[in-house]
């Protein structure tokens, strides 16, 4: 046995597992534990930007920065955390200048910013630069200078660990236990802190832009602990995945003019948000597309829509908007322009589809991309367990696994990245904190007993059942029964099939019986949160009667203020999954009708 | 199309030495190589393993040798092949199983290049952003786009010949903080990779090039390190 001793132990290495390590590991002796090497987080995988009201090419304020992520939270989001997270949001992004991350740049030298759905002047209702990028590919730079800045600092880092339990003692967390990839060995990792960073579950739907990483993993254990799941019912559709694959593209093809035509080569999305059009915000977007395809209006009939970035397209569209530069002057590109702006997604285009964006249009529909919901915690990321917001001592959650909540119901595009920055470096501060005063707590006995109990259970089943066709069929349930639209008919059936998949799961034999790089039986283990996860995700959306945000109701179309201005928490007791609710913090944003 | 997938096979737990197996697979022609072996894994094998994450190409885990090129198995697609496809794992580091090799030397290389933003002056007074042209900031876009994937070093004759060579990866990873306008440590990065085993032992075969699924100009890219080691001049 490998025991470990730290201050604060991080789980995960994305954005703000590594925020987080960086800030934790200036007081207190800290480690990131993480099942991929860093650099292979999917953080890595975001293209367009981070927003902050710098205001580098145009007004911007903060308060419209704050008040269109409450209106793009369809009024779900915790309107303190998320006046907290606009406030931060300059000195966050310009703290990642001042680490080196490349930016583009203004021609005065000033970090560049481009427009972004649901990012408005909010005088004008017209669509604010906001979104900071580097390129088509914000995220990698901000993994990499992440990553670049622990290892200037000496962060100790556990690559290729993959941790299985949450350790808890009298109520406080103590420690994870982990397995090597590399060995098979197991790792007790005794901590004061436990902060989960373990990034979202897309998974769990058969057409998603997520990483195979993305398996609920921390939602998963911190579920089986007692603690509550909050509005996990709400996950982002986004609007321009690659058709069939679901790779994203990202929406500053349509910040830099790109527009949305269905198949009879009409721009549709006028129709649906008059103001803002295509940048309207993604759960409005997806949606209308949805819409189009459903009333026949896809490509030849089909389920996909096209995407028009093509020169000549967004410059007839650019000016029937009256768009114009920040100088006044008419907004107009050339494929050059369109290359620079865009190089990783005209590559994706032309590796994946054959198709040249330049020249031609992209087929694309709604791919399966971010949980808004997840662990609940306060804008410190300290886990909160009921609706008094009462904290689980030394345990945190930051990112996409927790849920602050600064996206409610539906997230802006850039916010992520955002939140990743801002809440990672309070929790990694809070968490150095809390342990410089309290003592490390007695590890239980065998503290590693329940997971090999749990492996050997994989490694002993009956062997009827193979980990790849339940993976299969939960994915497809998820995503044709709890997708953009749902009722109450179909999520019934989901839950249902995802009870019958839990059964099949305990069938389940791994045929690999070896130590070294066991793949075979973490997949195995992943699918089993995967099942938790999607079973959480059905049951919260059966029982919201009403339509908000990203949860959409055929049988409830309505947003209903009245019985649902309210957080989901599910919380598992025994093999049962029990619902309650939490308020809504309102501070000076009262609801009104979402109109874009 | 039916597929013939042929797949380099080692699994220390059990195996002596290693060996190929073979698997037909119906696969349609935009099926990527990474489908495929997730379908060996599925239906055939449990045991086959490799890394995959992002399936994409842009995480960087799952380089490998397809028809004997260094390629994401994400971003490489049947109909870029056709139905004989053989993959193998990165040449020059040791395979622990099957298509999984020790990574821990490359990341050691890339370690030694300083791969970090250095810059000890005052932040601007006023807190905001340090300054930098278009055109500063083009100087090094191309190496910004490293994914450390691995397929330029493990591509590299010089690299398979001692693998104390940094590598190209290092070398992209050193040119992007060399030429960034912004960073002081340029002349300390020359003088790591001025010594033995730095960029004195690229010989411009171009085979990182070749290989690099970002597309990174990586000779060239090499090419300026050696003249501003030898100029001691970053422009």
């Amino acid at each position: 046995m490998n025991i470990h001793q730290f201050d604060v132990i991080i789980v995960g290495a994305g954005g703000s597992g590594l925020m987080a390590g960086l800030y934790a590991s200036r007081n207190a002796k800290t480690a990131v534990i993480s099942k991929l090497y860093p650099t292979r987080s999917h953080t890595g995988a975001a293209q367009g930007g981070i927003s902050a009201a710098l205001g580098n090419v145009e007004e911007d304020r903060i308060e419209w920065h704050t008040y269109d992520t409450v209106k793009g939270s369809d009024y779900l989001g915790d309107q303190e955390a998320i006046e907290f997270m606009c406030q931060e949001a300059p000195e966050a992004v310009l703290e990642l200048e001042h680490m080196g991350l490349p930016f583009d740049r203004t021609p005065e030298g000033k970090i560049s910013q481009r427009p972004f759905g649901g990012h408005t002047n909010n005088v004008t209702g017209k669509p604010v630069s906001r979104a900071c990028h580097a390129a088509d590919r914000t995220g990698h730079m901000i993994l990499q200078t992440l990553y670049q800045q622990c290892l200037k600092n000496n962060v100790n880092f556990f690559d290729e660990f993959q941790v299985i339990e949450l350790l808890t003692s009298n109520g406080k967390a103590s420690g994870v236990v982990a397995i090597e990839l590399a060995t098979g060995e197991l790792h007790v990792f005794q901590a004061k802190a436990v902060i989960m960073a373990t990034g979202g579950h897309g998974r769990i739907f058969e057409v998603t832009s997520n990483a195979y990483a993305y398996t609920g993993d921390g939602a998963a254990l911190v579920l089986r602990k007692g603690i509550p799941l909050e509005d996990m019912e709400f996950f982002q559709f986004h609007p321009t995945g690659i058709y069939k694959l679901g790779i994203l593209i990202t929406e500053g093809v349509r910040g830099d003019g790109g527009v949305l035509i269905n198949g009879k080569g009409e721009r549709f999305m006028p129709k649906y948000a008059p103001s803002v059009k295509d940048l309207a915000s993604r759960d409005v977007v997806s949606r209308a597309i949805y819409t189009e395809i459903r009333a026949g209006r896809g490509v030849d009939g089909s389920n996909f829509v096209y995407l028009d970035v093509r020169p000549e397209t967004v410059n007839k569209f650019a000016e029937i908007d009256g768009r114009t530069n920040p100088d006044g002057t008419k907004y107009t590109v050339t494929g050059e322009q369109i290359l620079k702006k865009l190089p990783d997604i005209i590559d994706f285009c032309r590796v994946y589809l054959g198709v040249d964006p330049v020249t031609q249009m992209m087929p694309i529909q709604p791919t399966a991309h971010y949980s808004m919901g997840g662990i609940p915690t306060n804008k410190y990321g300290e886990v909160i367990v009921d609706d008094h917001n009462t904290t689980y001592p030394g345990l945190y959650a930051v990112g996409e696994c927790a849920c602050v909540s600064v996206h409610g119901g539906n997230r802006l595009g850039t916010n992520s990245l955002l939140d990743l920055i801002v809440f990672g470096k309070h929790a990694g501060l809070k968490a150095a904190e809390y342990s410089s005063r309290v003592p490390f707590e007695d590890l239980p006995q065998n503290p590693e007993a329940n997971v090999k109990n749990e492996l050997d259970g994989l490694r002993q089943g009956s062997g009827k059942e193979s980990v790849y066709d339940i993976a299969t069929d939960m994915k497809k349930v998820m995503f044709d029964l709890v997708g953009i639209y749902r009722n109450e008919k179909d999520m019934q059936t989901a839950i249902d099939k995802i009870h019958e998949l839990q059964q099949r799961y305990s069938q389940v034999k791994i045929v690999d019986t070896g130590r070294i790089f066991n793949t075979e039986l973490i997949n195995a283990w992943e699918l089993g949160n995967m099942l938790q996860i999607a079973e959480v995700i059905a049951i919260s959306a059966l029982n919201r009667q009403e339509s908000r945000g990203g949860h959409s109701r055929e049988d409830f179309p309505k947003r209903d203020d009245q019985n649902w201005l309210k957080h989901t928490l599910v919380t598992k007791q025994g093999k049962e999954l029990k619902i309650s609710y939490k308020p809504v913090s309102i501070t000076k944003y009262q609801p009104k009708e979402r109109v874009y | 199309m039916l597929v013939t997938l042929k797949v380099f096979r080692f699994n220390p737990d059990v195996d002596k030495k290693w060996h190929y197996e073979t698997y037909k697979i119906e696969a349609p022609e935009t099926d990527r190589i990474l489908d495929l072996l997730e379908k060996v894994k599925g239906h055939f094998d449990g045991t086959l393993s490799f890394r995959r994450s992002c399936a994409h190409g842009v995480c960087g885990s799952d380089a490998m040798r397809i028809n004997g090129r260094n390629q994401l198995a994400c971003k490489t697609l049947v109909r870029d092949l056709g139905d004989k496809i053989t993959v193998e794992p990165i040449l020059g580091l040791k395979v622990i199983k099957d298509l999984i090799v020790d990574m821990e030397p490359f990341f050691d290389h890339y370690k030694t290049v300083l791969p970090f933003f250095i810059n000890n002056d005052p932040l601007p007074e006023n807190g905001k952003e340090r300054l930098q042209s278009p055109e500063e900031r083009a100087r090094f876009d191309e190496t910004t786009k490293c994914i450390l994937c691995a397929c330029c070093t493990t591509s590299c004759p010089s690299f398979w010949a001692g693998e104390t060579y940094l590598g190209p990866a290092a070398l992209v990873t050193a040119h992007r903080f060399i030429f960034d306008s912004r960073d002081q440590a340029a002349s300390e990065r020359l003088k790591i990779i001025s010594e033995t085993d730095g960029v004195s032992r690229c010989h411009t075969v171009f085979n990182c090039t070749m290989a690099c699924p970002r597309e990174i100009q990586i000779t060239k890219a090499i090419g300026e390190l050696k003249l501003a080691m030898i100029t001691g001049k970053l422009d």
